[in-house]
């Protein structure tokens, strides 16, 4: 069920570092640079995990679900916004239906991971317990 | 700059090395730079962009593991029976009392977590009641879980201490240490780099192992696994490759899951209640109940271990009364007619709406392929069901699966057999892991993951903070690296040109070709879906000596690029996994987990006997392969 590339969308990234190449976790977006367009290199290995599709910036990367398993015609795609993703789903039907769900009740990119906690004791190295485990864990 | 016939070297030394960007790898991260004093270093490395990296990389729509007002010991009983009672209660009871933290720091991080109805506003740090969707899961609207975990562990390491798409291939011992670990060699994916890198402590932790069997779609569709394709077991592999102790590598997982998508069904059957049937509409889980009888205490606790609710699932499908469907439509009827009793047709027509969305947004959010499969063949789960599947084996130590490294365990539970020092160090001096890496536990999932990481984490510091004097000598000179790491670039260089197309060439095998004959190996000697994961001694024998010509034509694998060259490393570890199951299941002379594998031979359970751990280990010069029992103890008391 691989993801493909709009070519008449990609622009390349504009010769920066792709974004969607970037963020792939298996490493199978990539760029092509005789077209300066990216593209799916290997779709029988695509988890359609959609990292590409919420990341590219011209929108321009879908998903087919794969043609040995699921009929053509049925479409799924999520518009990222800040703190929600809006879902768009089609059946083969015609039938349509969206959906919007929160993401994250803080902005990306404004995480403080340790603020307001603890410095670690040293002291406690040897204890169970993180360093911001308030007083002493339990035991069988 | 390096070219793919001569890669730069580049060295980098620090304190401690975390291998993998994965939940478990976020955790430890976290944890480490908090006790880590000033000055030690900690560099974490992912093959991947840690954003959207490891198994959570779509979202997930549950935290399977937060504890509440739960006690741990009940979580390790539970943990135990749902693996057919080999777990080491140390581990899990240990996770159980550490892991609610890790989710209070989620929620504070930004992830939504669904509340009870009043205590909206209200942080679970501060009594605020999630909605459960079983007695250890709770509901989240999780489709950024992976970035917002990632982003924490990012700013708590330092942009510079961290490397994406670099891929750890092999570890290195310490040249003047017996069974030490001293570092790790990587390849870049984007520049002709090998990395070497030389650390006091590693903690090693890419997640678990799909791909092993030869999965159920045939073309595009071999991508779509349940666990995702890029977990391919290099923690078991390489630790594997340096002497550590492996445990419970007969334990595989062999999820059911909406068939073709592979959506998780936790949610539908323990938040929506639904009910799964046969072609003739019976409900066999009630119809073979008398099965679960053969397997005492396991199928008799009030909820059935995972492999024994397959076992019956499969009954009925070997007897032809397949298909197997999930009654997504009859529970979300159920539900609204409820709404409609509750307040009314009008007002129903609100809450119904929002029925619908949650039933979309457990796949969007999680598992998204399924959806497509949804729309595809326009089932809207309130009308329609949906089939369901046993899929394909996987291998694993967070999930439902149990298999990984045997590591120490803490200081104030572990017996004296189950603690050597650190807690979560293998038997490999130096070299921690967590999460999917460790084994004899399971159940730990994305936040038991973390909070597993957490632990590993300050474990390291401790260690490093121990060992200050230790300077890592790797065995291997920098240039024996390189030609270790490249040697699928030199078969590809040393024999192009022989034929007119690169696609067939005698004197290599191509990465997806060596992956095709391991999972061909794999499906039809040790019990994947073409067997209906029956399995005997003798295909065992014989798929352990197919396994050995295989890893002598893995030292043919060619790799033409950089990406050939990721895959070629990561089926040379998948095979090492294969290998593994294969002498373990041959070792273990029961049937533990039946519904996952059955060994003709011996089907049925061996209390007496087997009632323990199977441990393997593989020496570092000769590559000979040892398994062997370790006796299981239970800490906590199980017949409650
Ligand atoms: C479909 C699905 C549904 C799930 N549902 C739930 C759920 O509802 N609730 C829940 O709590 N949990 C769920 N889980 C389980 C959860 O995702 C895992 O338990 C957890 O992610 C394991 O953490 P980990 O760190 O061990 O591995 P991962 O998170 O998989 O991380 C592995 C990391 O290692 C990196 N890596 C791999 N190999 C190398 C290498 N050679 N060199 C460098 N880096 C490498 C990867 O890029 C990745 O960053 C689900 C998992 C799946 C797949
Ligand atoms: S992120 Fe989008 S625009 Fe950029 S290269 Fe990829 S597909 Fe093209
Ligand atoms: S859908 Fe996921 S696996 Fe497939 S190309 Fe995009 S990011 Fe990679």
């Amino acid at each position: 069920m691989p993801s493909y590339v709009l070519s008449d969308r990609c622009d390349g990234c504009q010769g920066r570092e792709p974004v969607c190449a970037q963020i792939c976790p298996s490493d199978i977006m990539t760029l092509d640079p005789e077209h300066n367009r990216a593209f799916n290199r290997e779709p029988d290995a695509c988890w359609e995990c959609y990292s590409c599709v919420k990341s590219c910036p011209q929108q321009a990367v879908e998903v087919s679900a794969c043609a040995d398993v699921v009929p053509l015609g049925g479409r799924v795609f999520p518009q990222c916004d800040e703190d929600s993703v809006t879902w768009s789903v089609q059946l083969r039907n015609g039938v349509n239906k969206q959906f919007t769900y929160p993401t994250r009740t803080i902005a990306e990119g404004a995480i403080a991971p340790y603020a307001g906690k603890p410095q670690a004791d040293l002291s406690k190295i040897d204890q169970a317990g993180f360093f911001t485990t308030v007083g002493k864990l339990p035991t069988p | 700059m390096g070219n793919l016939a001569n890669p730069e070297i580049v060295q980098i030394d620090t304190d401690i090395l975390i291998i993998g960007g994965g939940m478990a790898a976020c955790g430890a991260a976290y944890e480490a730079r908090a006790w880590a004093p000033e000055g030690m270093r900690i560099l974490l490395v992912d093959k991947a962009a840690l954003a959207r990296s490891g198994a959570v990389a779509m979202g997930l729509s549950a935290i399977n593991v937060y504890l509440g007002d739960e006690d741990p010991a009940d979580y390790a009983r539970m943990v135990a029976n749902d693996l057919m009672g080999i777990t080491r209660d140390d581990l899990t009871y240990d996770l159980g009392r550490h892991v609610d933290d890790s989710v209070h720091l989620f929620e504070e991080w930004g992830l939504p977590i669904w509340k009870q109805p009043g205590d909206e506003g209200k942080s679970l740090r501060e009594g605020g009641q999630p909605v459960r969707s079983g007695r250890w899961q709770i509901m989240i609207h999780g489709e950024s879980y992976k970035p917002i975990v990632a982003e924490a562990a990012r700013k708590a390491l330092g942009e510079e201490n961290i490397q994406e798409h670099v891929q750890i291939v092999k570890l290195l011992l310490d040249a003047n240490h017996d069974n030490r670990i001293c570092g790790a060699i990587g390849l870049s994916a984007r520049t002709h780099t090998v990395f070497v890198y030389t650390a006091k402590a590693v903690l090693l932790a890419a997640g678990g192992a799909s791909n092993i069997f030869r999965p159920r779609a045939l073309g595009e569709g071999t991508g779509r696994t349940w666990y995702p394709p890029w977990s391919a077991g290099s923690t078991y592999a390489m630790a594997a490759e340096v002497g550590a102790e492996l445990t419970m590598m007969e334990n595989r997982f062999v999820p059911t899951r909406f068939k073709d998508g592979y959506g998780p069904v936790g949610a539908w059957f323990l938040h929506y209640q639904a009910k799964a049937t046969n072609c003739r509409g019976n409900l066999y889980m009630t119809t073979n109940q008398h099965l679960l009888d053969d397997y005492p205490p396991y199928g008799q606790s009030e909820v059935p271990a995972t492999c024994l609710r397959n076992h019956l699932m499969l009954h009925e499908m070997r007897d032809g009364r397949g298909p197997i469907y999930i009654r997504t439509d009859t529970a979300l009827q159920a539900r609204a007619r409820l709404h409609e009793e509750q307040v009314g047709q009008q007002r129903a027509q609100a809450l119904n709406a929002e029925l619908e969305a949650h039933a979309w947004e457990d796949f969007l959010g999680m598992c998204t392929p399924q959806a497509g499969v949804w729309a595809g063949e326009n089932i809207e789960p309130e009308k329609s069901p949906s089939e369901l599947m046993p899929t394909e084996p996987y291998l694993l130590g967070s999930h439902a699966g149990c298999c990984g490294l045997w590591v120490s365990g803490p200081a104030d539970i572990a017996p004296p057999e189950w603690q050597w020092g650190y807690r979560s160090m293998t038997t490999v001096e130096g070299l921690f892991s967590a999460g999917d890496g460790v084994g004899a536990s399971g159940h730990k999932f994305s936040s038991g993951s973390h909070a597993e990481g957490r632990i590993a984490g300050k474990a390291m510091v401790k260690y490093c903070l121990d060992h200050a004097d230790f300077t890592p000598t790797p065995q291997q000179s920098p240039a024996q690296c390189v030609d270790a790491v490249y040697a699928p670039v030199r078969v590809y260089l040393e024999n192009k040109g022989y034929a007119t197309s690169d696609a067939v060439n005698p004197h290599w095998i191509r990465p997806d070709m060596l992956l095709k004959r391991l999972q061909k190996i794999m499906d039809e000697y040790v019990g994947g879906v073409s067997t209906q994961y029956c399995v005997n001694d003798q295909m065992m024998r014989t798929a352990i000596d197919k396994l050995q010509l295989l890893k002598e034509d893995a030292r043919r694998v060619r790799a033409k690029d950089l990406h050939e060259l990721m895959r070629a490393w990561e089926t040379t570890h998948r095979i090492l996994v294969g290998e593994a199951h294969a002498r373990h299941m041959l070792y273990r002379k029961e049937t533990r987990y039946p519904g996952f594998y059955y060994n003709m031979d011996h089907n049925f359970i061996d209390e007496h006997n087997w009632k323990c751990f199977v441990n393997s280990k593989i020496d570092p010069t000769t590559g000979e392969w040892r398994c062997f029992q370790k006796a299981h103890q239970d800490l906590i008391p199980k017949s409650l």
